[in-house]
């Protein structure tokens, strides 16, 4: 990890524009299970409005699953959810499928439909949602394209592109209906450094020019602290702590700096629970072979 | 003996959760068929309308593209109760009387029957698979957020284009079936073509004909819908979308026998 010095004079360096102070998404208590493992143990959040929210926290500490949550896209066990003030267990269908229309998605693995070219891909939510005639939808797709530097890639089909083309084209998928709240998946995960710094860029403009909050989960502690208003850290199913970068580095918790500077967490099993893990629980009696 | 105990309760209640599965698939298909009928209905109401375009394109896939094969094997079928009819008729001296054998097999059996496992094993499995993949890839979950209704978008063509398609095969399998069939038997009893098709109209009624039809209508139904709540269903990743396709043939021609089955025997009541 670099200096924390040099993180925060750099962004100070760059201007901010003041979050609002409404919330876009409120998150309390938030219980969730995959079958019987619990996943998420009580999670409260909030995004405020023309903020960026990155989640961060160990692999499988649950950050696709509360974004998941985040988009309502999976049941709850408890917990109250506040997407764009509505109460989502108590609003009704159309109202939940407006409130969907205000939201964008580039998913870890693009999800781009792999039956549509990457412009019919793009157009798709325009077509879906508005009264466009076709080619003001053609020229918002290919302004969408030309933000994310895919321009003239607009025929080709998703299986036609490499991984990071598939993102991008993803994430010009996930603005073109220019939504109240965007939620990103690793977007730069595998992206090389000038492209994935070029894609921070492009989160930090749909922030300031388009008002967007924009919920991130991300491994990358660079872009991290260049996007981020504030920190949210995940570890197995549970808050750490939610701050701003500042706060973050400034952070005492041993658990939050492991993470920050990747050291792989303590190993403090004792010797016999561990044999008895290789094993396998189910038949102790065996340990002693 | 423990041992045997054991397996012994996890065989029950192995049975158990494959009867649960069971009424728990049959209630998905329902809702299935339900919300469909509900977006053909009020999608435009919605704002949300069933797209002629997709429906057309799974006809284009389910239908056009099958009538090659579909003639190819209901003309077989044809020929073959041809064969089977007069050989059988023979031993009574009553071969002339094959038309009337041949004519209410392909019209209420067989064309409906082949019609509908062929298009189960062709499009049923693709469209299994073509969900399944949706899901593993998160692009079903893509559409969810854009606030694109999956059951609109992605089934009610896939249905529609089925129930128009399949009865649509079937007449044309129908006319394939007697044609061939008319073809062997005026090459072996020297009955002409003309006279064929006199006492085959003559024979049929309005009523056969919808039998058939009607049979194939639910053929589609079926089709469609386990091959959806297979593909809805895929657990893991590319395995479990071949599984899930295996599986939609196979419960979708099941299903389609037993169907018929039943069909048959409330008919002749
Ligand atoms: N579809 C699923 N079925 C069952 N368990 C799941 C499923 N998806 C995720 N999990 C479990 O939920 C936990 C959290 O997974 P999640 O994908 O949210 O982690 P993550 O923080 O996004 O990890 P990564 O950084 O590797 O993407 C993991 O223990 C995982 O095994
Ligand atoms: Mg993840």
């Amino acid at each position: 990890m670099r200096n924390p010095e040099s993180i925060i004079e750099e962004r100070k360096s760059r201007h901010r524009p003041q979050t609002g102070p409404n919330a876009v998404i409120e998150v309390e208590d938030l219980v969730t299970h995959y079958g019987e493992r619990m996943i998420l143990k009580g999670v409260s959040m909030n995004v405020l409005e023309n903020e960026i929210m990155v989640i961060m926290g160990g692999s499988g500490s649950g950050k696709s699953t509360l974004l998941r949550h985040l988009m309502a896209l999976e049941e709850k066990t408890s917990g109250t959810m506040r997407i764009l003030g509505n109460d989502i267990d108590q609003i009704g269908r159309q109202e939940f499928l407006d409130v969907r229309k205000k939201l964008g998605v580039a998913f870890q693995s693009g999800a781009l439909f792999s039956s549509m070219t990457v412009g019919e891909n793009i157009m798709l939510p325009l077509y879906e949602h508005t009264d466009l005639d076709a080619l003001t939808m053609e020229i918002m797709a290919r302004m969408k394209l030309e933000v994310v530097e895919l321009s003239g890639f607009e025929n080709l089909m998703p299986s036609e592109l490499s991984g990071g083309m598939i993102k991008r084209a993803a994430f010009a998928r996930a603005i073109v209906m220019d939504p109240k709240v965007l939620f990103c998946d690793e977007p730069s995960a595998g992206l090389d450094p000038v492209v994935a710094s070029a894609l921070d860029d492009l989160i930090l403009d749909m922030r300031d020019a388009m008002g967007m909050s924009i919920v991130v989960v991300t491994h990358e502690l660079d872009s991290a602290f260049k996007i981020a208003d504030r920190i949210t850290i995940l570890d197995r199913g549970e808050i750490l702590m939610v701050g701003t970068v500042e706060e973050v580095l400034a952070s005492k918790s041993e658990r939050v700096h492991a993470l920050l500077n990747r050291i792989p967490e303590e190993d403090t099993m004792d010797p016999d629970e561990y044999l008895n893990r290789l094993v396998g629980e189910d038949n102790p009696g065996t340990a002693h072979l | 003996m423990a041992d045997h105990k054991v397996s012994a309760v996890e065989k029950i209640e192995g049975v158990g959760k494959t009867a649960v599965g069971f009424v728990e698939a049959v209630g998905n298909g329902g809702i299935l068929v339900a919300e469909s009928v509900y977006w053909l209905m009020f999608g435009v109401r919605e704002r949300q309308p069933v797209r002629i375009g997709a429906v057309v394109q799974q006809m284009m896939e389910i239908g056009i593209n099958a009538i090659p094969i579909i003639l190819m094997l209901t003309g077989t079928i044809g020929v073959m109760l041809a064969i089977q009819g007069i050989h059988t008729l023979r031993i009574f001296g009553a071969e002339s009387r094959v038309t009337i054998g041949i004519a209410f097999s392909v019209v209420r059996e067989f064309a409906p029957l082949i019609t509908g496992i062929l298009v189960a094993g062709r499009s049923g499995s693709a469209l299994a698979a073509r969900i399944g993949t949706m899901k593993i890839n998160q692009e079903i979950d893509a559409l969810k957020v854009m606030g694109i209704n999956p059951t609109r978008f992605l089934v009610v063509p896939a249905l529609v284009a089925m129930l128009i398609m399949v009865p649509a095969l079937t007449l044309l399998g129908n006319f394939m079936g007697l044609f061939a069939a008319g073809l062997y038997v005026n090459a072996d009893l020297g009955i002409s073509l003309a006279a064929y098709a006199h006492d085959t109209i003559d024979i049929l009624s309005l009523d056969d004909l919808g039998h058939g039809l009607g049979k194939s209508c639910i053929f589609a139904v079926l089709i469609a819908v386990i091959g959806v709540v297979n593909g809805a269903g895929v657990q893991g990743g590319a395995e479990g979308v071949g599984k899930a396709t295996t599986r939609s043939v196979v419960q979708a021609i099941s299903a389609i026998i037993v169907t018929d089955m039943l069909f048959a025997f409330v008919a002749t009541r």
